[in-house]
């Protein structure tokens, strides 16, 4: 009799039926390999060749079907615009008390569904009806003021890091829904932080979207540039623990879609924060160039040149760099499952 | 115009007015329920439950079909699609939003690596995720004139050569005594109840396939019952008395035992057709001769019935060349059948019918052969099971369950 192959081992019409359990026909028989030849494919390396496809040039693939990367379709337009987004600076309500500036935010929690990639909704917590929050700008030394009011079923805080006296820490009291709280410090130290709930249980109230860039300028303030805000973030669309969704500003892809356009040779500052949750770290990689990196933003001198930063959650760094030739920059998480998962964008330097 | 006098009897209801009543009930109840919208009162804000199932991923030379069906009792928009954790372009259709038990094939450009599995994931509009899995990625083949060819010849190999091998063994079991034609029948039934379970496992796995809402389970219970009582049905109207005349009882029977195994060549040879769709030939060879060998107790088992002296059988009794391959035919065939369908067009539902089909048919054939087992010890004031019965039985089941470790492994 013919000698059994050891590689046939569960080939049985069984074993065939079972493995189909998802698949269908073409999926099963796991024997059925390691005889073979290579593959005859030819397809579309998602890193190695970016599509970077303008609104209407993706649109237009869209409807052809042949995009060849990336999320399909387009987030709606009325929806969160991580473009704008990138440059919105939310510097309060400013005000002057004994010659001191102070600034007062209105804050709002409220639950509210997002397009996390086109078509795929999620059943956020918010402030202010965006994730992530806004991005809150004061001056080291500036009285700071938030106003915090939940409209959500759900006790919330916000939680800021940086100085300030423990009863304004945001952890209790919990902001019961119906109610307000004041959060008033002194904003200290200069750099770039965070704020988020810290209500328990933390990763959901994190991971829902309670978050934002809480940036503190230094005293003389930082050489002029192009200041953008990076939030990197994921989502848990099916809540097993995991992301399905990573993004930089919410939107899967979207920098792809939408480079972001400068000018070759400008000064550019990057406010980049770490929001992910359930993963450790995330990353930031910046292609064809470097960048000086000021961790947490608390000192003037850099830290180190590089092209890669590696943030654990709640980590936030200020990046400066320029590009010096006309073109598509790509950047993204350097764990490229992150990066297929979305958290891929374009810098597309034009010259002037 | 009639006026009815108050002295006349009363005149019953007119016939259609007694069917009338209920319909219109019924139909004012429905219209209540639909009005009033009770579910809806229950339902409160719990979340819409999405259920989609993969039917089929098919892989070509550019990547993947796969075929969904929404299972649930909601419609569901499948908004993006990630293979081994990586979005990817793809089309859908007719398109994204499936109705409940909607259909859609989504086609997934993508550079799939042979022999390595793939995880596809949809993801719908509400975040939910469905998983499809590729354990080993081989191209599926296309249907043409070749494919339909091949397989016709390995269905033909793997159904039809066994079972006519095994008939070959008719002319010597004329001349074997009655006790040992009441072990071979023993064995064929022994051989039944192997297939019973082997056929009863593969129905409820290929059941457990099938979307929820098409209750795999109950599907394959349901076909199983229906086929049984149907052939008991054609039983009672065509299966002779000794004194009627007509068919005799074990040419009947042997019948009846082609129709059985035929439909468990059926999803045997739907494996068969779907390994092929994937293997290479040496692969498939390997098969081929564990199949065969499986199968060729199966003539066996038809021809037993046959010999003379069975009940209604003459002593003279002398099958014709026809009959035999029409019994051939009627237990072999199907497998080549099996064998298109595994390849080109598998599917649970049509799997999970066939094998439900085939559980009644070989129950019924396992009581058939049973009754002839016992009438014969009747006539004889002997037992139904002795020894040489008990030998044949369990000499059914090993033959079996030896010969389909080889397809086992």
């Amino acid at each position: 009799m013919k000698p059994i192959k050891s590689n046939a081992g569960s080939l049985n019409r069984r074993s065939f039926l079972k493995a189909g359990t998802l698949g269908g026909t073409a999926t099963a028989l796991a024997a059925a390999v390691g005889l073979g030849h290579a593959p005859a494919n030819q397809g579309t390396p998602l890193l190695a060749e970016p599509s970077p496809t303008p609104t209407a040039e993706a649109e237009a693939q869209h409807h052809h079907g042949s995009d060849p990367s990336g999320s399909v379709g387009e987030i709606a337009p009325t929806a969160f615009d991580p473009s704008a987004f990138l440059e919105a600076f939310d510097q309060g309500v400013v005000t002057s008390e004994n010659g001191r500036t102070v600034r007062t935010w209105k804050v709002l929690a409220l639950n509210k569904d997002i397009e996390v990639a086109p078509g795929v909704w999620f059943p956020a917590w918010t402030y202010n009806e965006q994730v992530p929050g806004p991005t809150f700008r004061a001056r080291a030394g500036d009285l700071v003021r938030f106003d915090f009011f939940n409209a959500t079923p759900h006790p919330h805080t916000i939680h800021f890091h940086g100085f300030h006296p423990p009863s304004m820490d945001g952890v209790s009291p919990m902001v019961e829904p119906g109610n307000t709280f004041l959060y008033e410090f002194e904003a200290q130290p200069f750099g770039l932080h965070l704020y988020h709930c810290h209500v328990m249980p933390l990763k959901r109230h994190i991971h829902k979207g309670l978050y934002g860039a809480f940036l503190i300028d230094p005293p003389e303030a930082r050489p002029p540039a192009r200041e953008m805000v990076m939030v990197m973030n994921a989502f848990d669309t099916n809540l097993d623990g995991e992301n399905e969704v990573y993004a930089v500003n919410t939107v899967a892809f979207h920098y792809m879609k939408h480079p972001i356009r400068v000018r070759v040779g400008e000064p550019l500052r990057i406010y980049l924060v770490n929001l992910t949750e359930f993963d450790l770290v995330n990353s930031f990689h910046l292609h064809a160039s470097m960048f000086r990196l000021y961790r947490t933003g608390t000192q003037l001198e850099h830290f180190e040149f590089t092209d890669t930063v590696t943030m654990g959650q709640g980590e936030r760094h200020v990046l400066e760099f320029s590009l010096d030739h006309p073109g598509q920059y790509m950047f993204h998480a350097h764990q490229s499952e992150f990066a297929e998962l979305g958290w891929m964008g374009l810098f597309e330097a034009v010259e002037a | 115009m009639k006026v009815r006098s108050p002295s006349s009897p009363r005149r019953p209801f007119p016939h259609w007015l007694t069917w009338l009543v209920p319909v219109a009930a019924l139909a004012g109840l429905l219209v209540l329920l639909a009005v009033a919208d009770l579910p809806q009162a229950l339902r409160a804000d719990l979340p819409p439950l999405e259920i989609l199932s993969f039917e089929r991923i098919d892989l070509t030379d550019s990547g993947f079909r796969a075929v969904v069906v929404n299972g649930g009792p909601v419609p569901v928009t499948i908004a993006q699609v990630t293979v081994d954790d990586a979005f990817w372009s793809f089309t859908i259709d007719p398109g994204p939003t499936l109705p409940r038990l909607g259909r859609a094939t989504i086609t997934i450009p993508y550079p799939w690596v042979f022999s390595e599995p793939h995880r596809l994931r949809l993801l719908t509009s509400t975040g939910l995720t469905f998983d499809g899995e590729v354990q080993v990625a081989v191209e599926t083949p296309t249907p043409g004139l070749d494919q339909l060819v091949a397989y016709a010849l390995v269905g033909g190999f793997v159904g039809i050569v066994p079972v006519a091998l095994g008939l070959l063994f008719y002319p010597a079991m004329r001349r074997l005594g009655r006790k040992a034609l009441n072990a071979i029948l023993a064995l064929t039934v022994g051989m039944l109840a192997f297939l019973l379970i082997d056929t009863g496992q593969e129905a409820l796995e290929v059941a457990g396939h099938l979307p929820g809402v098409l209750q795999g389970v109950a599907l394959v219970l349901l076909s199983a019952l229906l086929t049984w009582l149907a052939l008991l049905a054609v039983a009672s109207r065509r299966r002779p008395t000794e004194t009627s005349g007509g068919m005799p009882l074990g040419l009947y029977v042997a019948w009846m035992i082609a129709f059985g195994i035929g439909l468990h060549n059926l999803g045997e040879g739907m494996a068969i057709g779907a390994a092929f769709t994937l293997g290479e030939a040496g692969l498939g060879s390997f098969l081929i001769v564990g199949f065969t060998l499986h199968n060729i107790t199966e003539g066996v088992g038809i021809a037993a019935p046959l010999t003379p002296g069975r009940t209604g059988l003459p002593p003279g009794f002398r099958p014709g060349l026809r009959t035999f391959v029409g019994l051939t035919l009627l237990a072999g065939a199907p497998a080549i059948v099996g064998a298109w369908v595994g390849g080109f067009a598998f599917s649970f539902l049509v799997a999970a019918v066939a094998l439900g089909v085939g559980l009644g048919a070989i129950w019924q054939v396992i009581i058939e052969v049973g009754r002839l087992l016992r009438d014969d010890a009747a006539r004889h004031s002997e037992a139904v099971v002795t020894w040489p019965n008990l030998l044949g039985f369990a000499a059914g089941t090993a033959v079996m369950y030896v010969t389909a470790l080889l397809v086992t492994v």
